[in-house]
């Protein structure tokens, strides 16, 4: 071959790259004893709530199929931003560290291709362990003649998926800053502390010390993209934002039945914007 | 084929390339020399687009920062540190790098055995010896059969043996008329490998020259380590002292200082002088 024969090929983002990135991580994913770990644990846990909820026994306001969503909800908010948040984190510094990253971008794809590819087949990942999870817990809830509301079932999975897809953004922009795996991890760590319970904590304390208005607890509680998942799963389920106090009936009075899509959306968007944070970072050309 | 021009790159503070401008036409074959720091493999990651850089580049008459994918798709390269994916098998990775560049599969096998990886085809990358890596990236960096190769220390982990096998096979691309940028501490090796060398010290081009006149130009001294018979040394260090060599005993033997260009004379005048050596070898 010589220079006239050097072929000009798309700068744009080309999909079959992408999906053979993204096989690769999803290949990658099987492979590793970490996608396991997670995948057994949260399934395990998951069985374990969705049987110990006693069928026909009404508590807290919940029937049995109820009280198997809440735990998942619980399990959801507390598991599932550890997996995502690591898995992300490890992903881009990982690489970088081991100089694998110089390999890959080596190739003729560009770092969209290779960011969008990795993040996908992360994003897939995550889903097999979620819906697996949720999967074995559906299957011991019907067993169990638990009357389940299969639509609330499947949007709770969904917006756990998000949460995942959510946290796997925020580890993966964690990723673009850092140089070694085992700080990108110990950042992720961090930020999943308090995602899942000092921003809570911070909220109350706030809305405390500063006798917030309403409205104003709801956006401060919806600011922690882990308690947005987790008022939009609870309204996916019981209609209704009690464990909010004065806050939740005050959504529910002013968004009616819109609100479960208003708290969807915002879900949604905390999906997005980390996601999107992490590939401008990444693709804008610093040294591998 | 390459135009650098006025490239730069700082480290924070720090200039590690200085303002570096090299042209390299096409087929020619360019080696960036100079000590550990000078540069060179920063060089190489910019032209791959994998440093971010001030100036420059262009190959095949693409800007290299907005035609990254065509540019890179022109070019092979086998990295200095042999960093992959551990975990995959070598016919693995070379399939994914092969779907990484949409080139078909069997080029996998040809490329194994041009190699000669076939054996080793089904390992794990991680359980390679350092050799095996080294080949596997020349592996990776050929079976695109790019016109241009960039070679970073392309033969800094192999074995003698190894050693000549890739100095044949890169001889032999470099007369099939690809372009080869090669960066390289062997003075010897550029010889056989490259039309023009380029010394690199502290970022910086110090002197652009052909492969013979490089020791000349830089002054490069080698030391030779002469083998004597028991009871010969004392007679050889006054010969070569008297011919204004530095010399000094060691332990095994004697050792000269001696120009890169000027070891015969040594040898020459200690047999002139009816001093046997039953063996020697040049330390750098």
């Amino acid at each position: 071959m010589t220079a006239a024969q050097i072929e000009t090929v798309t700068e744009r983002l080309q999909p079959s790259l992408v999906g053979v990135i993204a096989g690769k991580e999803i290949r990658d994913a099987v492979a590793s004893k970490w996608f396991w770990m997670w995948t057994v644990a949260f399934a395990g846990l998951a069985a374990f709530m969705a049987a110990a909820a006693l069928p026909g026994s009404q508590v807290a306001g919940f029937g049995s199929f109820g009280r198997t969503a809440a735990s998942l909800v619980a399990l959801s908010q507390i598991i599932i931003p550890l997996m995502g948040l690591t898995l992300g984190a490890y992903s881009i510094a990982g690489q970088r560290e081991s100089g694998a990253l110089r390999f890959l971008l080596s190739h003729p794809i560009s770092r969209s291709e290779a960011f969008i590819g990795t993040y996908l087949g992360l994003a897939v990942a995550l889903g097999a362990t979620v819906f697996g999870g949720f999967g074995v817990a559906g299957v011991i809830t019907v067993a169990q003649g638990g009357g389940a509301d299969a639509s609330s079932f499947v949007r709770i999975a969904l917006l756990s998926w998000l949460l995942a897809i959510s946290m796997l953004g925020f580890g993966m922009l964690i990723s673009t800053f850092t140089r070694r795996g085992n700080a990108a991890l110990g950042v992720s760590i961090f930020v999943w502390l308090v995602f899942a319970f000092l921003g809570d904590l911070g909220v109350m304390a706030t809305s405390v010390a500063t006798k917030l208005p309403m409205w104003g607890l709801l956006v401060s509680a919806v600011l922690n993209p882990v308690e947005a998942f987790r008022l939009a799963s609870l309204t996916a389920f019981s209609g209704s934002l009690d464990v909010l106090g004065p806050a939740g009936r005050y959504a529910v009075d002013t968004f009616g039945d819109q609100l479960g899509w208003i708290l969807f959306t915002v879900a949604t968007v905390w999906a997005v914007i980390p996601t999107l944070a992490a590939w401008a970072r990444f693709s804008s050309g610093g040294d591998v | 084929m390459i135009v650098i021009e006025h490239l730069s790159k700082w480290y924070g503070k720090n200039e590690v390339v200085k303002d570096f401008s090299l042209d390299i036409a096409e087929g020619e074959s360019v080696a960036l020399w100079g000590p550990n720091g000078a540069g060179k493999t920063t060089v190489v990651r910019a032209m791959l687009g994998l440093v971010a850089y001030q100036g420059r580049i262009e190959i095949g008459g693409l800007d290299a920062a907005t035609h990254g994918k065509s540019t890179r798709r022109a070019m092979g390269y086998v990295p200095q540190e042999l960093s992959f994916y551990d975990e995959m098998t070598v016919y693995d990775l070379l399939d994914y790098s092969a779907a990484l560049r949409d080139i078909p599969t069997d080029r996998v096998d040809e490329v194994c055995e041009l190699v000669e990886l076939t054996d080793h085809a089904g390992k794990r990358v991680r359980e390679l010896s350092g050799g095996l890596k080294q080949r596997l990236g020349i592996a990776i960096a050929l079976f695109p059969d790019p016109p241009i190769l960039l070679l970073d220390e392309p033969t800094s982990n192999l074995d003698a043996k190894s050693r000549d096998a890739a100095i044949g096979l890169l001889q032999g691309l470099r007369a099939e008329g690809r372009t080869l940028v090669v960066t390289s501490h062997h003075v010897e090796e550029m010889a056989m490998l490259v039309d023009r060398v380029v010394a690199m010290e502290e970022g910086a081009i110090k002197v652009i020259c052909d492969p013979s006149d490089l020791a000349e130009e830089l002054g490069l001294r080698a030391w030779l380590h002469l083998i004597l018979p028991n009871g010969s040394d004392v007679e050889a260090l006054r010969v070569l002292h008297k011919q204004g060599f530095s010399a000094k005993l060691n332990s095994r033997g004697l050792l000269v200082e001696v120009s890169a260009q000027g070891k015969g004379e040594a040898v020459a005048a200690l047999q002139r002088a009816g001093v046997v050596i039953e063996d020697l070898e040049v330390w750098r």
